[in-house]
C-alpha cells in the first residue's frame, strides 16, 4: 500500500533509467544517507562507532570492490587481503613521505597503486578461470603479504614491523591517527563509501558494467559481439583492486590505527568473499548487507551467552562461536543462495502487493 | 648486475654440485613434503571429480581426523581400535555432510558450494577443538622418529614409512577405482552426472562414498603430519599448500595430484634452500603458488587436466 509505483509515470528517458526509479526508494535512500551522516555522530557511543560502524563501512567498501570483480565480471578472487595490504602500505608510505599531502588524496593514490598491482595479478585471468583462477589469486595474497613482511622499507624500518597511521587533518579536524575522534573517522569513512558506492553503481549499469556481465555470463559469446576480454577483465581487476586498496588504507587509517601484515592474511580475503556471497553476488546493496551481517554476527555471538545468563569458559565460547558462524553460513546459503539482496528484492515484490496479494 | 645473475643462475647449481649428499637430503625432504601435499590434494581431487565441489574443508578434515585419533589414543584406546573408530567417525561425518550440506544445495552454482565448504571448515574447526581441546598434541603411533645414514645421506625412518604408506594408499585407491563396482560408478559420475543417473547410479550413495574415502585419506594425511609435527591447528593450513598442487596437476586427475605434489614439494625445498637466502628466506609460503602460476600461463588445464574446449 505504501510501497507502490502506481501513478508514477516516466515521461523521459532519464527518468526511465534512473537508479531509483520509484519516489519511495529515492526518499528512503536519501533519508538513510542523511541519517547516516547526522545521527550516529550525535548518538552512537565510542564503542559502537569504533567496533561496529567504522569496520562495517571499511568492509563494505572492500566488499563492493570484490563484488565488482566476482559478482559482475565473474572472476573469482581470493587475493582481496593482498590488495588491501597494498592500499594500506602505500597509504602509509605516501602519508609519511609527503606529510602535507591531503589525506583524501593519499587514499585515492594508494587505491591507484593497488589498482596497478591488481592489473599485474589479473593477467592470469586471461588464460584461466573458475577455481584455477581463485587459486592463482592466492599467489598474490601470499606473495604480497610476505613482501610487506620482509622488506623493512615498507614499514619505514620500524623494529616492530607495524605501520601506524600518522595524524592527518581535514578542514582542521584530526581524522586519522591516535588523536582522532571516532566520530570524525566515521564521517570520513562514510563519505568515502558513499562516493565510491555511487561510482560503483553507475559503473555497473553503464557500458563497462555491461561488458563485465557479458564476460561473466558467456565469455566466448561476449568476445564475438565485440567485448574485448583482455581489456574488460583487466579493467575489472584494476577497478576492484582500487576499491580494495582504498578499503585497506581505510582499515589502517580509519579503523585499526596501526596494523601489521597479520591484519591482511588469508582470513580477511575469505571474510570479504563471505560478505559478497551472503550479501548477494552482483549487487551493490548486497555488499552493504553482507558487510553488516559479517561484522555484526561475531559481536552478537560473543554477547549472546552473556545475555542469556550463561557463563562459559573463554576457549569454549570461542569454539562455539566458530561452530555457529560456520553453521549459519551454511544455513544462509541453503535458505537463499542468492544472498540477502535477493531476500530484500522478494520483500519489495511482496510489499508492492501488500495488503492485497491477489 | 653480473653479480646478481651469478647469484641467481650459477651459484645455486655450484652449491648443488659441491655437496651432492646434502642435495640428496634436500631432495628427499622435498619428496616427503610433496607426498604429504599429494595426500591432501588427493582428497580434493576425489571430491571434485565426483561432485564438482571444491572442498575447502579438506584441510580441517585432516585436522579433525588427527584430533579424533589422538583423543582416542590419549584415553587409552589401542592403536588399531582407535584407527577403526576414527574411520567410523569420518564415515559418519561424510553421511552428515551429504545429508545436511550437499543435498539441500544440489544444483547450486559451484561458488556457493565452495562457500558452504568454507562454512564447514569453520564448523569442524570449532567442533574438533571443542571435543578434543586446542592444545598441541603429540601423536605417537609407534614409528620411531630416528634417522640412519646411507652413504653419507641422512634418511629418516618416519619419512620412509610415510612415503611407503602413501604409496600403498594410492595403489589401493587406484585398484578401488579401476576394479570395484563402486569405483566404476564413481568414475561414471565423474565423467557425466546425468548420464550416470540415467543408467541408475545412485548419486547420493556415491557422494557419501567419495566423502568417506576423502575422510580416510584425511586420516592417513593427519597421521603422517601429526607424527611429524604434532597435532595442532596449523594442520588445517596444509590445505592451502595443497592448492598449488591442484593447479599444477589438474583438479580432476589422481596421478596429477601425486606428480604435482612431488614437483611442488621438491621445487619448494630446492627454492628455499638454494634461492631463498637471496631474498631473505621464508619463501616457502608463496613459492609454490608462483611456480604453479608460471606453469598455468603455459598450460592452463594443468599437467593432467582435461583440455577444456568451449563453444558458444
Amino acid at each position: 500500500m505504501i510501497y507502490r509505483e502506481a501513478g508514477q509515470f516516466k515521461t523521459t528517458y532519464a527518468a526511465d533509467q534512473a537508479v531509483f526509479s520509484i519516489v519511495q526508494d529515492r526518499v528512503a535512500v536519501a533519508a538513510a544517507v542523511v541519517g547516516a551522516f547526522v545521527v550516529p555522530p550525535l548518538v552512537a557511543s565510542e564503542y559502537w562507532l569504533q567496533a561496529v560502524l567504522i569496520p562495517f563501512l571499511v568492509y563494505a567498501l572492500a566488499a563492493i570492490g570484490l563484488n565488482l570483480l566476482t559478482g559482475y565480471a565473474g572472476q573469482l578472487s581470493l587475493g582481496t587481503g593482498g590488495f588491501m595490504a597494498v592500499g594500506a602500505y602505500s597509504a602509509f608510505k605516501l602519508a609519511t613521505a609527503f606529510p602535507h599531502l591531503n589525506v583524501l588524496v593519499v587514499f585515492v593514490l594508494s587505491g591507484l597503486v593497488a589498482a596497478g598491482v591488481g592489473l599485474v595479478f589479473g593477467i592470469p585471468s586471461l588464460r584461466i578461470k573458475g577455481f584455477y583462477l581463485a587459486v592463482a589469486t592466492l599467489a598474490s595474497q601470499f606473495f604480497l603479504v610476505w613482501l610487506f613482511n620482509k622488506v623493512a622499507w615498507f614499514t619505514n624500518y620500524a623494529s616492530s614491523g607495524t605501520i601506524t597511521a600518522p595524524d592527518r587533518t581535514l578542514f582542521g579536524v584530526v581524522i586519522t591517527g591516535p588523536n582522532s575522534a571516532p566520530s570524525a573517522r566515521y564521517l570520513v569513512a562514510l563519505g568515502l563509501v558513499a562516493v565510491f558506492a555511487v561510482i560503483a553503481k553507475n559503473l555497473v549499469r553503464g557500458r563497462i558494467g555491461r561488458s563485465w556481465m557479458a564476460i561473466r555470463d558467456r565469455d566466448i559469446a561476449a568476445e564475438i559481439i565485440g567485448v574485448r576480454p583482455l581489456r574488460t577483465k583487466l579493467l575489472a581487476f584494476g577497478i576492484s583492486s582500487f576499491y580494495c586498496g582504498v578499503a585497506g588504507a581505510g582499515l589502517v587509517f580509519l579503523y585499526l590505527g596501526s596494523a601489521e601484515t597479520l591484519a591482511f592474511d588469508i582470513s580477511i580475503s575469505f571474510l570479504v568473499l563471505f560478505m559478497v556471497i551472503i550479501g548477494g553476488l552482483g549487487s551493490i546493496l548486497g555488499s552493504f548487507l553482507g558487510a553488516a551481517f559479517i561484522v555484526l554476527m561475531p559481536i552478537v555471538l560473543a554477547n549472546a551467552p552473556h545475555a542469556l545468563g550463561l557463563r562459559l569458559p573463554v576457549a569454549l565460547q570461542k569454539q562455539i562461536e566458530l561452530m555457529v558462524f560456520g553453521g549459519l553460513i551454511i544455513f544462509f546459503l541453503i535458505v537463499e543462495p542468492r544472498g540477502l539482496a535477493r531476500l530484500w528484492q522478494i520483500t519489495k515484490e511482496k510489499l508492492r502487493l501488500w495488503p492485497f496479494p491477489h | 648486475m653480473l653479480d646478481l645473475l651469478y647469484a641467481v643462475a650459477v651459484a645455486p647449481f655450484r652449491d648443488m654440485a659441491g655437496a651432492p649428499a646434502f642435495l640428496i637430503e634436500v631432495l628427499i625432504g622435498g619428496v616427503f613434503a610433496g607426498l604429504m601435499y599429494s595426500l591432501v590434494a588427493l582428497g580434493f581431487v576425489l571430491i571434485f571429480k565426483a561432485s564438482g565441489v571444491f572442498n575447502f574443508a579438506q584441510g580441517v578434515m585432516v585436522l579433525f581426523a588427527a584430533l579424533t585419533l589422538v583423543g582416542l589414543l590419549e584415553r587409552g584406546v589401542p592403536v588399531l581400535v582407535a584407527l577403526a573408530l576414527t574411520t567410523v567417525v569420518m564415515v559418519a561425518l561424510a553421511f552428515a555432510i551429504e545429508r545436511l550440506v550437499l543435498r539441500p544445495l544440489v544444483n547450486q552454482a559451484h561458488i556457493i558450494l565452495f562457500m558452504a565448504t568454507i562454512g564447514l571448515n569453520f564448523f569442524l574447526e570449532g567442533f574438533g577443538e571443542m571435543l578434543w581441546g586446542a592444545n598441541v598434541k603429540k601423536l605417537d603411533i609407534g614409528i620411531p622418529d630416528r634417522s640412519f645414514i646411507v652413504r653419507g645421506v641422512q634418511i629418516n625412518q618416519l619419512e620412509l614409512t610415510a612415503a611407503a604408506t602413501a604409496a600403498v594408499l594410492v595403489t589401493v585407491l587406484a585398484v578401488f577405482f579401476q576394479r570395484t563396482r563402486i569405483g566404476r560408478a564413481l568414475r561414471a559420475v565423474a565423467d557425466d552426472h546425468e548420464a550416470a543417473l540415467s543408467i541408475g547410479v545412485p548419486l547420493r550413495t556415491i557422494w557419501v562414498v567419495v566423502w568417506s574415502v576423502a575422510g580416510v585419506v584425511a586420516i592417513v594425511a593427519g597421521l603422517m603430519w601429526g607424527a611429524k609435527s604434532g597435532v595442532q591447528f596449523s594442520l588445517s593450513l596444509i590445505a592451502l599448500k595443497a592448492l598449488p598442487v591442484l593447479i599444477l596437476g589438474g583438479f580432476e586427475s589422481v596421478p596429477g595430484a601425486i606428480v604435482g605434489g612431488l614437483i611442488i614439494g621438491v621445487g619448494e625445498k630446492l627454492g628455499e634452500v638454494y634461492w631463498g637466502p637471496l631474498v631473505g628466506g621464508a619463501i616457502e609460503n608463496w613459492f609454490a603458488y608462483v611456480l604453479a602460476l608460471a606453469f598455468l600461463l603455459a598450460r592452463p588445464q594443468g599437467l593432467f587436466g582435461e583440455k577444456i574446449i568451449e563453444r558458444v
